[in-house]
């Protein structure tokens, strides 16, 4: 048992997924509990598989006993293994977050969500551990294509997002195939750890530098990289609120990993295009960050101010790639967990607060602090993060980056992270002013709403309170045990194993 | 030597070509069914990308007919084992894609970009 770890972590998601359409004529509270077990094992799997890889290094698991180059590899090493834990906590929360998103559903309504939602799964992690670049594309169309169908299912506005995401994203996928192929083409293998090897003495001929930048363009229409984003903000706000938490937490995480993947892991960043690569990457994803916040301070929708701030927010992640050095790298990865655990938060946030009120306006939210402290305190939290004071996680990923390029005297990107911190506190603080501090006024503050009563007394649903709770905290014990998750998880995620 | 010319060069240009095509007419035509069909565009110059990879002159099935007569002799059936995948990826996209045009078609009643963002605006 212990030894298939590898193929239970995408088996049972997928096998569940394919049940769940058929489990819901029965009952939609069954499909609910067997998608919440099913993804509690995935994150049981997940943590197993990570204890395992940092007590013994990577995991090579060979589908069918078959060997690579032949057979398809899973190879999870500490990175894929950190990733695996992370993707399955975070949309083990969104799963829990999703039954009052889908109360008022029909039963096969709630079959095909769920069954949706455990494919994305399956496809992301998918892409995490396989050691195939073939496969990842496989996988990478797996989560995709359930993705769109995820979004579509917002409503009105949500099919044409989808459609406009799914058009993009095809792009990006076929780009990304038309990579593999000029790769397979000169090395003749598809495994990664083989290929790393083989590309060795061809860094510098056309195809592989051809390969390399269908390879970045078609994962950075995927990660919402700066001028390739044009899918991001509909998708967001419009999708339904667990689907927004997992496609800002997860979905654009997952790509900037196969990028650090193929060009450290794979072509191996040393001297040539690959480093020309990296310094495009971090320059658009400097513009990145400060157009997405520039854009989010113009916006007055809770979810689409999170939707351009996520696509800041993935720019820091690409500056961390482009950056290079341990100090940067250490950033990316730390910005990646931290991201997607207080993005997550405040999109569940944001959809708690539409619950409450009806209202995704942030003007027209006022005081929502007084009907909601819990929900909003862990906002307060997540927000904090996200312009960056200490003692939260998101503090610290910037502190390192700023250290990298630092090291790497790369000024232009301390001044952009700085900068971009700066943009954060103002429409974070935007909202807390609306939400906290601003009175309604006289005829507004009459028509009072009328008041929702949860079963339990609380303040939100507790499948709505307690996925909240956990993230906001999370960000907490992020920030302050920072340097154990460093020293014992991330440094043995870089290339070569840290310093 | 034209052959030779044709199979080692020309054909990788009209792939090229090919596939420019699908990101050109997804930019510039206006119907989104339109937009559909560059996407399979595009897709299937990959694929020709990836069979003319495999494809070699003279060499014949993978296939043991007669005992084994050597690498040499026979095209590589990977490519085409991996665009079988392809094939069947990029079918399901555009199910996925017409499925949710049905659905664009019902909530508008209009399947051209202008006029159906203006009738979402309003």
């Amino acid at each position: 048992m212990m030894e298939q770890l590898p193929a239970l972590l995408i088996l049972i998601p997928l096998l569940t997924a394919l049940a769940s359409p058929l489990l819901s004529y029965l009952s939609g509270r069954l499909v609910r509990c067997t998608a919440l077990a099913a993804l509690l094992a995935a994150v049981f799997c997940a943590v197993g598989i990570l204890t395992r890889v940092l007590s013994e290094g990577t995991w090579h698991y060979r589908f069918g006993g078959w060997e690579p180059p032949w057979g398809i590899e899973y190879a999870v090493d500490p990175l894929a293994g950190a990733l695996a834990v992370l993707i399955t906590f975070i949309n083990f929360m969104a799963l829990i977050y999703a039954k009052t998103e889908m109360e008022d559903a029909t039963r096969t309504k709630k079959g095909v969500f769920y069954a949706l939602f455990l494919l994305t799964t399956a496809g992301l992690l998918g892409m995490t551990v396989t050691g195939d670049v073939f496969n990842l594309y496989v996988f990478l169309e797996i989560s995709s294509l359930s993705t769109y169908a995820l979004i579509a299912s917002g409503g009105k506005r949500a099919i044409f997002a989808a459609f406009r995401y799914l058009i993009i994203g095809t792009v990006g996928g076929t780009f990304y195939l038309l990579g593999v192929g000029y790769l397979y083409a000169v090395t003749g293998t598809l495994n990664m750890a083989d290929m790393a090897v083989k590309i060795q003495p061809l860094l510098n001929t056309p195809a592989v530098i051809v390969a390399i930048a269908s390879i970045v363009a078609g994962m950075g229409i995927k990660m919402a990289l700066f001028p390739l984003h044009g899918w991001l903000p509909d998708a967001h706000t419009y999708a339904p609120t667990p689907i927004s938490a997992i496609i800002s937490g997860i979905m654009i995480k997952v790509p900037a990993y196969v990028i650090f993947r193929m060009l450290y892991f794979v072509i191996g960043a040393g001297e040539g295009p690959v480093q020309q690569a990296l310094t495009v990457i971090g320059c658009i994803g400097a513009a990145g960050i400060i157009h997405g916040s520039i854009m989010a301070i113009a916006q007055k929708e809770f979810k689409r101010i999170l939707a351009y701030s996520s696509m800041a927010q993935i720019g820091y992640v690409a500056v961390g790639l482009s950056i290079g050095n341990v100090y940067g790298l250490i950033g990316a990865l730390f910005h990646v967990l931290n991201h997607a655990v207080m993005k997550s938060c405040l999109f569940m946030v944001a959809g708690a607060v539409k619950w409450r009120t009806g209202e995704y306006r942030i003007d027209k939210i006022m005081q929502v602090s007084k009907k909601l402290p819990l929900t909003m305190f862990a906002f307060l939290v997540a927000a904090f993060s996200m312009v960056g004071l200490p003692p939260t996680a998101g503090f610290f990923s910037k502190w390192y980056l700023v250290l990298g390029a630092f090291e790497a005297g790369k000024w232009p990107f301390i001044v952009v992270i700085i900068l971009s911190g700066l943009l954060n506190a103002v429409y974070f603080f935007r909202i807390i002013e609306n939400t906290f501090l601003r009175k309604k006024e006289g005829a507004e503050a009459e028509a009072e709403e009328k008041e929702i009563q949860t079963a339990t007394g609380l303040e939100l649903p507790l499948t709505m309170l307690v996925p909240i709770l956990i993230l906001g905290a999370g960000v907490l014990i992020i920030g302050v045990s920072n340097q154990q998750i460093i020293s014992q998880v991330i440094q043995y995620a870089l290339p070569g194993g840290g310093f | 030597m034209i052959k030779e010319m044709l199979s080692s060069r020309v054909i990788y240009w009209l792939i090229l070509v090919m596939f420019m095509l699908g990101p050109f007419g997804m930019i510039l035509q206006k119907n989104l069914v339109k937009k559909i069909m560059a996407m399979n565009v595009m897709q299937v110059a990959v694929i020709a990308f990836f069979l003319v990879l495999g494809q070699k002159e003279g060499a014949t099935l993978p296939i043991e007919i007669q005992g084994l007569m050597g690498a040499v002799n026979y095209i590589n059936p990977l490519p085409h084992a991996l665009m079988l995948t392809a094939i069947v990826v990029s079918l399901s996209i555009t199910g996925v894609a017409l499925a949710l045009l049905l659905l664009v078609q019902k909530q508008y009643g209009e399947l051209e970009e202008d006029e159906l963002i203006r009738r979402m605006n309003q």
